[in-house]
């Protein structure tokens, strides 16, 4: 069962707004995860008796599409942006660094639960390519030390170098 | 919000058609009244770079040195110059200024509107990127503020709706659309007169309205920058395309991971809502329409034309087969019109200077412009509209610049990641959804990637494999798993396993997945497969015989296990 708390109440509100339409879905499991950060088992299945839909679809919906995330993310959150621009101007290179520098593979978090990557197809800042989202902050035209430096500065590491 | 609470809240009364002409005159003399404008985009594009700094460093400048009675500081949406960002215009005069920062905004109030002394070094001087293009679509970004419709109907807004719902029967405004021959903008190029017609004919009611915003391409932001930048060139155009077809609701389909564009739109539909443009007997004439937002949620299928719909009505974004086309059972079963957002921003104009007029811009049978993101590896990445017809090299290297740091052109990736790479024999081709097609790309939603010789073609169009292998939804069976044996055999030539008879089985299953496959992603997700096997095949063979990759970008692993043992 999903905890009694403001988030529920800001959840409930949200699908009495869509007049509990069953349409609605995609907006509901948005604000769902704007409250909540991401879609697990307990969520969904509030969602689905809500709009009276069978949890299987609600799943199936949620697991479908890209943006809804099914895993608690870490505390922080780096995103490379894997469009076609940034591909081209070297977001591979970035991530795997980043990959090996911090010991987390791409979709995933650090064991401690303080960083996850993800990679996106494209948020559509191609002018300044490749670009990386690192908590909100975009970050353009970035490498793949600048990158490191700073996910290092956030996670307040004693390896940060003064630069 | 009920549209009567909102008049309440803002003191904003129910407008007439003859009230928007008015409405213009006001703004406009208000406008008039300023000696200076300075226009700072605010687009996802130059947020990053701190445009919202400058946009307050601005405003207080101009309070500082006394010339807030002379001088009008307005957040717009993209100038077009992504690249030297933040960007900033200053009117009369269309000063362009480049990256600039809070310390030189001061100068720039203090030297040219105090002094009246254009800041020469701060200026965009490449004057070759705006020659060659043609702003119609785009006419407003980077000049009004999208946030307040005021501006938008001073830029002559919503007067053409006003010309339909006064003076043109529904039947009318379809003959002018036909008239103008206007095309799909989402990719297809289906003409746009025709479909209406489609809808417009079908006797049943409710009809709907989907507007496609899902740029799901990756490296595209055409349709984004719009959204940000004339938010209401989107609205009137779907009121018009409402009026014409008789339609009931439209929903704007928009990607969430556009944020900023959502919320433009989002403020955009309040502010037409509580001024009676959209809802319930709009300007107090018969007609009525409501507009509301769906937002995706990252599914590149989504912007399919069938898939959209399932996607509105809350479920997995599978397309279904056609025929019945939307047109005649699309939402709910119900009539829709689907119609990419640049194509209706194309409307009101088309309307308010007449068909006739729109069909001489551009090639004979593409008429208009098209808007195309210009990145990768160019001098000059940027927003830019370009009349169609002109050739791809004007776009690279005279828009463009060339890829930069003396690298030599490799490739052009025309239409996303089902469009084509096309090589530099193919420069001279002219921009229309024939000449595209025939070369083995396509239009898209408007993308054009360079890329440089520093990319390995065979690396490249294993990328767009891996791209439709995680977006394919699994409906069909050819794109599911043909997909996949394309990325494995790509992966094994470029590990070094590469055979000669991986060629003739790429060429063969990519003709399979084409003629089998529902939608239009698998019909086109073969596409960069087989463009690189046409221009290409020196590197594919370089890579299966002699085992090299010129830009040295594949690792080639099992082959140097082999040499070492």
């Amino acid at each position: 069962m999903l905890k009694e708390d403001n988030r529920k109440l800001m959840l409930e509100k949200a699908i009495k707004d869509h007049q509990y339409q069953a349409s609605a879905l995609l907006e509901i499991l948005h604000k769902a995860q704007e409250l909540y950060g991401y879609l697990n088992r307990e969520i969904l299945s509030f969602v689905a008796s809500s709009l009276k839909l069978p949890p299987s679809h609600v799943y199936g919906v949620a697991a479908f599409y890209n943006y809804f995330r099914l895993k608690q993310p870490g505390e922080h959150v780096v995103t490379t942006c894997m469009g076609t621009a940034c591909y081209v101007k070297g977001a591979e290179d970035i991530i795997s660094a980043v990959e090996k520098e911090f010991n987390v593979k791409r979709g995933d978090s650090t064991a401690d639960g303080k960083l996850s990557i993800f990679t996106t197809r494209c948020i559509g800042a191609c002018a300044m390519a490749p670009s990386i989202v690192i908590d909100d902050e975009v970050v353009g035209k970035a490498t793949k030390e600048i990158v490191i430096e700073k996910i290092k500065l956030l996670l307040g590491g004693k390896k940060t170098e003064t630069s | 919000m009920s549209s009567k609470r909102l008049n309440f809240c803002w003191g904003v009364k129910k407008l007439k058609p003859a009230d928007i002409i008015h409405l213009a005159e006001t703004e406009l003399d208000a406008h008039r009244s300023y000696k200076y404008r300075i226009n700072v985009c605010c687009s996802s594009g130059c947020i990053p770079f701190g445009a919202l700094k400058v946009l307050k460093a601005f405003e207080e400048a101009v309070k500082e040195f006394g010339v807030q009675k002379e001088c009008k500081v307005a957040r717009t949406g993209c100038i077009g110059t992504c690249s030297v960002g933040p960007a900033v215009m200053v009117e009369p005069g269309d000063y362009l200024y480049q990256s600039v920062t809070p310390e030189k905004a001061r100068q720039i109030v203090r030297d040219h509107v105090v002094l009246g002394l254009p800041v020469k070094e701060m200026l965009y001087g490449n004057k070759a990127y705006f020659e060659k293009q043609h702003r119609l679509v785009m006419k407003n970004a980077g000049k009004i503020d999208p946030y307040r419709i005021e501006d938008y109907i001073a830029a002559g807004g919503y007067s053409a709706l006003v010309k339909c719902l006064l003076r043109m029967s529904p039947k009318e405004v379809i003959d002018e659309v036909w008239l103008s021959g206007l095309r799909g903008r989402g990719g297809a190029g289906f003409k746009t007169g025709q479909k209406w017609t489609f809808v417009a004919r079908a006797h049943r009611s409710p009809k709907y309205i989907v507007a496609n915003l899902d740029e799901g391409d990756p490296g595209v932001f055409a349709n984004r920058t719009l959204a940000e930048a004339d938010p209401h060139a989107i609205i009137e155009g779907m009121l018009i395309a409402a009026y014409a077809t008789e339609a009931n609701k439209g929903y704007i389909y928009i990607r969430a991971e556009y944020p900023l564009a959502v919320e433009t739109l989002k403020k955009a539909l309040d502010r037409a809502r509580a001024m009676n443009l959209v809802g319930q007997n709009i300007l107090e004439t018969n007609f009525s329409f409501d507009i509301e937002l769906r937002l995706g949620a990252g599914a590149f299928v989504a912007g399919e034309e069938t898939a959209i719909l399932a996607s509105v009505e809350g479920n997995r974004a599978n397309p279904r087969p056609r025929p019945p086309y939307p047109a005649a059972s699309g939402l709910w079963k119900s009539p829709t019109l689907i119609d990419n957002v640049e194509t209706l921003a194309n409307i009101p104009q088309i309307i308010s200077h007449g068909g006739l007029w729109f069909s001489k811009i551009g090639s004979p049978t593409c008429t208009g412009t098209k808007c195309f993101s210009l990145t990768g590896k160019v001098k000059n990445p940027g927003l830019i509209e370009i009349p169609m017809g002109i050739t791809l090299r004007e776009v690279i290297f005279d828009i463009g610049g060339g890829p930069p740091d003396n690298k030599k052109f490799k490739a052009v990736l025309v239409g996303g990641p089902s469009g084509g790479c096309l090589p530099e024999t193919m420069l001279d081709l002219p921009i229309d959804y024939e000449s595209l097609t025939k070369a083995g790309a396509i239009m898209g939603s408007g993308g054009i990637v360079v890329i440089d010789e520093d990319s390995c073609m065979v690396d490249t169009a294993k990328f767009f494999i891996d791209f439709c292998v995680d977006e394919s939804c699994g409906k069909c069976t050819p794109c599911r798993v043909g997909l996949h044996k394309i990325q494995e055999t790509y992966t094994r030539i470029m590990d070094g396993e590469g055979k000669p008879e991986d060629l003739d089985f790429l060429r063969s299953i990519s003709s399979y997945i084409q003629d089998a496959s529902l939608c239009g992603l698998g019909q086109t997700a073969p596409n960069p497969v087989l463009t690189t096997l046409r221009y290409f095949g020196k590197e594919y063979n370089e890579h299966i015989v002699d085992k090299k990759c010129v830009a040295g970008k594949c690792s080639f692993k099992h082959q140097v296990k082999e040499d070492e043992l």
